[in-house]
């Protein structure tokens, strides 16, 4: 029952969020006056003048699309450099040595293309100067990036018989100073006061009550007593070359700082290796409540931010209604089986899965003070957004819980998606949408005005199936390598799965796993990369070349002839649209991992 | 070409200066402000007694003696962290394993079995999923209630205490939801047993 009143109030605070910060994300973007602009106005205006950027200078579609490109390119570089010289450089008290070029490359693509995905894992590979000025700064700037480019995208809307598409500096830096900044550091120290760590301390050491008996290879030996001269016996045997552990490693570091930005930018890779399922990362509710709105809450808010921004509201509701029904209808699968668990996990009754003082149902890799509840709301939300974040490890998922992550990223990121590029990507569906629909009442297709011709089709086109290209080529080529085998955690259909996710993962620039996979090797490593660069950049370049062209149109005006893209109809038309590619690209690849895997677990 | 040429200059300044100021302002904002407002939180909430520091309350530990409350099961790791001199550090781990195979069954039958032998008091009645489960950390900090109140009847029973008292341990050391409404309640585990050996009081 009290799980029921969570995921409701939990959808409730989105939406109550989301709306306001919409409005203001449209002031932002066009320049308009906010609360917060006597203080941030001057700092914006400082940063024009500091880049001589000439405020009114809109660039065309192409310069739009090199000056997002050659940003990108800097910060590859810079990250990529910070990455393997961190051993020689300072903020680095773990003395922790330089990053292998192959995970350095992995690493770098992963927050370039705002996905995030951890082949590392952070607090026994990077150093707080890598984790601060390296991840953090990209994690700001590849949010504000996907954001901009959205805003191209809406001006090839607003705009009527012109080039230009605004300016890339410009909304950069509106992005950063007036949206990102200030909502961060709202959320970081709400963090820090719940809990999460922030400090500058090298990993500290604690007693261990319980000291742990250690064979000599470093094995954890089960049912082992120390006795009061340290000798170590199991079973009356004594153990030779045992060793004692007596304290625990407590990692320290910025995390606080890291993980509102990693939340609010659909970013998604944390200080911790397991993410916010650690404790010092997201040490209870309150600081998971925050978390998990942050995932969606710019997602959510710039649907209303396009309807404002096209003086055209209903447009923006019926986009989010329709990301919003597929949200729900994916959290209610995930929850009702991850209640369920498992006939392996229930033990014909020997297991206690009621959710009477616990939470029941599949625990495995849920931490208790999340329980089902929040878990899966997380994994919904995280995977809807191509944010990447975990409080729970998917891989423990049950069978059908752990499709509907997998199914979430491989249509395409586009359920909310990433910041501003979750929305371009939707857009682009309804511009497929109101195309078929055109072919099938013989109408001319337009959206908002503005005539659907084959130019902004091929692109649409290009834009919705870069997903699916790179997801099936990147598991396909990874699938017939013979060494993957050796990453895989578990066996059989389970295996492939984590594979199929890990490559999922890659082409919906989501970051998150079924983390038992190892993905650090020399391959895995590199072909990942690629994955996430393709799928990154190949739909901006779409989407910018669309904006270009629909700007340089006329606007028509709405007449009796004119299809609704606002209507019920419109919504399902949507949905069905992305769940048709996404279910024709999936199914089959599906059927050899989840599909399989619930079918032999339930037999 | 000429694009090329003009963005670069106004890239890489932008990309300096939201180094500065995302990656160094920011972080050393939020630092400096959490140092002064929240002191203990930022440091990582560790629990100190006399001196010493006993752990994280957001970290959990491994417990396997009768007399102490046990957490959940995790994949324990002493290779990858040392202290200084070279001495092995733990660390947890998620177990990252599918809950539909045959194996996993096999290891929960397992670990059903050993819970219920240390458990004798308790008969058939079914095991708290918490105890048979690994974590998403392999850190859990935390049990169920209904996980804490399992192992009562042996925690009395190992220490001679009154079941009573230790249930009053439990209590005083569980949280109930935010709000009354979001996460689950929880009993930390290394408060109830820092309790249990009188080195922590209330």
């Amino acid at each position: 029952m009290s799980a029921a009143v969570q995921y409701v109030l939990y959808i409730a605070i989105l939406i109550a969020l989301a709306m306001p910060l919409g409005r203001y994300i449209k002031k932002v973007m066009f320049g308009e006056r906010t609360i917060l602009s006597h203080v941030l106005c001057p700092v914006e205006n400082g940063i024009y003048r500091l880049m001589r950027v000439d405020v009114q200078k809109e660039m065309n579609w192409k310069e739009y699309a090199v000056s997002v490109g050659v940003f990108s390119a800097v910060g590859f570089v810079f990250l990529f450099a910070i990455q393997l010289l961190q051993g020689v450089l300072p903020g680095n008290p773990q003395g922790l040595p330089g990053v292998g070029w192959d995970l350095a490359f992995n690493t770098t693509a992963s927050f370039v293309t705002n996905t995030n995905w951890q082949a590392y894992s952070g607090e026994s590979t990077l150093s707080y100067l890598t984790q601060a000025v390296g991840l953090t700064v990209q994690n700001f700037v590849s949010a504000a990036t996907g954001i901009a480019v959205l805003f191209a995208f809406i001006r090839g809307f607003t705009k009527v018989k012109e080039t230009g598409l605004g300016n890339f500096w410009v909304d950069m830096t509106r992005t950063v100073v007036h949206l990102l900044l200030p909502l961060n550091l709202v959320v970081a120290l709400a963090l820090v006061g719940g809990g999460v760590i922030q400090n500058m301390d090298a990993a500290k050491t604690v007693k261990l009550l319980e000291p742990v008996a250690v064979s000599s290879e470093g094995e954890i030996l089960d049912g082992a007593v120390i006795g009061e001269d340290g000798v170590v016996t199991v079973e009356g045997t004594v153990i030779d070359g045992a060793r004692i552990v007596t304290e625990q490693f407590v990692p320290m570091g910025q995390a606080a700082s890291q993980v509102a930005i990693k939340q609010t930018g659909t970013n998604g890779g944390g200080p911790m290796g397991v993410n916010s399922a650690h404790g010092l990362e997201n040490p209870n509710a309150f600081t998971n409540l925050i978390e998990m709105i942050s995932i969606l809450l710019i997602p959510a808010a710039l649907c209303f931010t396009f309807g404002a921004a096209v003086k055209n509201k209903k447009q923006g509701n019926a986009v989010f209604i329709a990301m919003l029904i597929c949200l729900v209808l994916a959290l209610g699968v995930i929850a009702v089986n991850e209640q369920a668990a498992t006939p392996q996990l229930a033990q014909n009754g020997a297991v206690d899965l009621t959710a009477s003082a616990q939470a029941g149902g599949n625990m495995e890799g849920k931490e208790t003070r999340f329980g089902i509840a929040s878990s899966s709301t997380w994994a919904a939300f995280t995977t809807a957004a191509s944010n990447g974040s975990v409080n729970s490890m998917h891989d423990s998922y049950t069978p059908l819980g752990g499709m509907v992550t997998m199914l979430l990223m491989q249509l395409g990121e586009v359920i909310f998606g990433g910041v501003g590029c979750g929305l371009y990507g939707m857009l682009a569906f309804a511009i497929l949408t109101v195309f078929i629909a055109g072919l099938m009442v013989g109408r001319t297709p337009e959206f908002l005005g503005k005539k659907i011709e084959p130019y902004e089709m091929k692109w649409s086109v290009l834009v919705c199936l870069a997903t699916p290209i790179a997801i099936l080529v990147g598991s396909g080529v990874a699938a017939a390598v013979p060494q993957v085998m050796d990453s895989l955690n578990n066996g059989g259909a389970h295996g492939f799965s984590e594979m199929l996710y890990a490559y999922s993962s890659a082409g919906g620039n989501n970051g998150s796993a079924f983390a038992g996979f190892n993905a650090n090797t020399v391959f895995i490593n590199v072909s990942i990369g690629l994955c996430m660069l393709f799928a990154r950049f190949v739909p901006i370049v779409g989407t910018l070349a669309i904006a270009g062209g629909l700007a340089g149109k006329k606007r028509l005006a709405v007449t009796a002839g004119t299809l609704s893209t606002t209507n019920a109809m419109f919504i399902f038309l949507l949905i069905f649209i992305v769940l048709l590619i996404g279910a024709l690209s999936f199914f089959p690849a599906l059927a050899l991992g989840p599909i399989a895997e619930y079918f032999a677990c339930m037999a | 070409m000429n694009t090329w040429k003009n963005a670069l200059p106004k890239a890489l300044c932008m990309f300096v200066i939201f180094t500065l100021v995302c990656g160094v302002l920011y972080t050393g904002v939020v630092t400096g402000l959490a140092q002064l407002i929240f002191p203990h939180q930022a440091g990582g909430s560790i629990i100190e007694a006399d001196g010493v520091s006993y752990g994280s309350e957001h970290m959990g530990q491994r417990f396997t003696r009768p007399e102490y409350l046990w957490g959940r099961p995790a994949k324990y790791d002493v290779t990858t962290f040392t202290d200084e001199n070279g001495n092995a550090l733990l660390y947890g781990a998620p177990s990252n394993l599918s809950p539909a195979s045959d194996e996993y069954e096999a290891l929960i039958g397992e670990r059903v079995a050993a819970m219920r032998a240390a458990n004798p008091d308790m008969g058939d009645a079914p095991v708290p999923v918490d105890l048979v489960t690994g974590s998403g950390s392999g850190l859990d900090p935390d049990v169920s209630p209904a996980a804490a109140k399992y192992q009562v009847k042996r925690i009395a029973k190992a220490r001679g205490m009154a079941e009573d008292d230790v249930i009053k341990i439990i209590d005083a050391c569980t949280d109930g939801r935010f709000l009354g409404v979001f996460g689950d309640e929880t009993v930390n585990v290394l408060r109830v047993n820092l309790m249990l050996d009188g080195i922590l009081k209330e």
